[in-house]
């Protein structure tokens, strides 16, 4: 068909269209412009107020590398092995205390997913009718993953005591707050025919949850929950700061004291350890969405 | 009998369903017709308590359905089994676990979720497949079947539930022409054999006047039309839908402003 044997709009019926497309979209413009403009004023404002000023980042950059500098091991070719044993002389403690943060960091995750999914559908607004209980639930969602997980870890440390558990607490908490905000919002994002089918056959709400919900959600909280062990393994690597638990407290000790040497070893073993978890959870991630994409 | 009295369901100032009174009998199969936002679906949804009425009152035997709430509201909602347009499985699980889904109003939860389904169970959920030739697919993903097949999977889910109603949503709108008599001939059965009432909307007036006893046009939320099929005259059917009633189709391109259309019937 040619162009111009398209019928046409009588004019005055495409002015008003016209017109009301221009004006729909002017607005939306508009606000498009305004939003940004208020985003560059707010971040100058914020750095203002919070006195950031870069000129002392360059000033004192010196500073910064000369530590990177004096904390690297003075290493001969001719002795390395002799040079990396003195380097790494508490490796075996080292060892130890990173395996309790790579464990404080997989049970706090466990014990907060498991917060979360319970919670993920009660703060689901495609789920749950009452705007009280749903107000509740993100409430106190909200309330978990405001408070960082170092200020949980403090409070439970005079509680409970020095050691892993308040490490393990702490992770949990700030997990499930962060978990369950992420969780329920794939619940929001789910096909809700599934929902109604079941609802229609006289299905109550766990049962409901666990045919119709439950099928759709899996696969994306069990990647979330991936993630988030990367992130609680970074972490759980610094719960020991307050005396939370794991590597922490080793590293935060070299700081103050000035071991040199030890302070690069231990991050080095702590840099190699996250990314060995981030490859591995990657790795994993994948393969779980991989197998959903296939299905 | 279902005995409907004023209902009445508002979406903020629109009435999608106005003021509607209906007695059905007892093993009737009844079509609701009307063109596209006509309420034909809030109608269905209210019956099944899907969508909550703004007034009026919904009564089956002494049941006042428009009163329930939690176990007994569940228990209604079983005993009147709906199907939609889209199906509405959950198609990530097989076809044999969708129709088990229909028994879940009388297992209990602790079982259910657990997926520990009786024997019992499973044979009734397998032989509703097989009647209406889907027995051999129970092992496959539902979302992996035809548009034609879930409709059936969903049928055989509505029959497990062993209702006293069925409330069809449009079932056969998105098939093709096969699968349609498939559809509508499983409804029939289920209405012939069972004896359970079957309420039916459908676009079109062929399969509508073919298949059903009785035939409720609605246009604007309102009852325009209660009769047999050969009471529908085309007269009628130009007021229903507005257009040549040989040509009943959806519109997607309103000509004027919906108000206006809709004022047409009020
Ligand atoms: N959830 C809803 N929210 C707002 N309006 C709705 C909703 N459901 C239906 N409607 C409106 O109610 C009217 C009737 O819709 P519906 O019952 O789906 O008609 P039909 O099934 O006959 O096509 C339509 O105008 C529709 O836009
Ligand atoms: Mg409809």
């Amino acid at each position: 068909m040619r162009a111009d044997t398209l019928p046409r709009l009588d004019p005055t019926v495409r002015d008003r269209l016209e017109r009301g497309y221009l004006y729909a979209t002017a607005a939306r413009r508009r606000r498009m412009l305004v939003g940004f403009g208020l985003l560059v004023v707010s971040i100058l404002l914020a750095g203002w107020i919070a006195e950031v000023q870069p000129a002392k980042f360059f000033a004192n950059f010196g500073s910064f590398t000369k530590y990177i500098h004096d904390i690297l091991p003075v290493l001969h070719l001719d002795a390395a092995d002799t040079g990396i044993a003195e380097w790494y002389w508490g490796w075996k403690r080292w060892l130890r205390l990173l395996g309790e943060t790579l464990l404080i960091a997989y049970v706090g995750t466990l014990v907060g997913a498991l917060g979360a999914f319970l919670l993920s559908f009660l703060a689901a607004g495609n789920l749950v009718r009452s705007p009280g209980l749903r107000f509740a639930a993100r409430r106190f969602l909200e309330f978990c993953r405001t408070v960082p997980e170092i200020v949980f870890a403090l409070i439970f440390v005079v509680a409970f005591g020095l050691g892993p558990v308040p490490g393990v607490l702490a992770i949990a908490i700030h997990t499930m707050g962060a978990l369950g905000k992420l969780f329920s919002e794939v619940v929001e994002n789910i096909d809700m025919k599934p929902v109604e089918g079941l609802v229609s056959t006289g299905a109550g709400f766990v049962e409901t949850v666990r045919f119709a919900v439950l099928p759709q959600v899996m696969t994306n909280y069990a990647s979330y929950m991936l993630l988030r062990f990367e992130v609680n393994v970074r972490g759980a690597a610094i719960m020991g700061y307050v005396g939370a638990g794991g590597i922490g407290q080793d590293l935060l000790e070299a700081i103050r004291k000035f071991y040199y040497t030890d302070v690069s070893a231990i991050l080095l073993m702590i840099i190699i350890t996250v990314v060995a978890i981030d490859m591995l959870t990657e790795t994993l991630r994948h393969r779980v969405l991989g197998a959903e994409g296939a299905r | 009998m279902l005995v409907i009295e004023g209902l009445t369901r508002r979406f903020g100032t629109k009435a999608a369903v106005d003021d509607v009174s209906l007695e059905i009998p007892a093993g009737s199969f009844v079509g609701v017709i009307g063109r596209s936002g006509a309420g034909k679906s809030t109608l269905l949804r209210l019956i099944n308590r899907l969508n909550d009425p703004t007034a009026g009152r919904i009564r089956f035997g002494d049941r006042d359905v428009t009163a329930l709430g939690g176990a007994a509201l569940r228990a209604w909602r079983a005993d009147c089994a709906m199907i939609f347009q889209q199906f509405n499985l959950v198609g990530r699980l097989d076809v044999l676990t969708n129709v088990l889904l229909g028994r879940l109003n009388k297992v209990s939860t602790g079982t259910s979720v657990l997926r520990l389904w009786s024997a019992d169970d499973r044979a009734i959920a397998l032989s509703a497949l097989d009647s209406f030739d889907m027995g051999s697919f129970a092992h496959q993903r539902a979302e992996s079947l035809s548009g034609g097949q879930q409709q059936r999977v969903a049928i055989a889910r509505a029959l497990v539930q062993e209702p006293k109603i069925l409330l069809a949503d449009e079932p056969i709108a998105s098939l093709d022409p096969r699968n349609t008599k498939l559809v509508m001939d499983a409804l029939q059965r289920i209405n012939k054999e069972f004896g359970i009432t079957v309420l039916c909307n459908l676009h079109s007036l062929d399969l509508a006047r073919a298949y059903c006893d009785r035939l409720v046009g609605m246009a604007a939320g309102k009852v325009v039309f209660d009769g047999r099929g050969f009471d529908l005259t085309d007269d009628v059917a130009r007021r229903l839908y507005g257009l040549e009633a040989g040509d009943v189709v959806d519109e997607t391109v309103p000509t004027a402003p919906v108000a206006a259309r809709e004022k047409a019937f009020a």
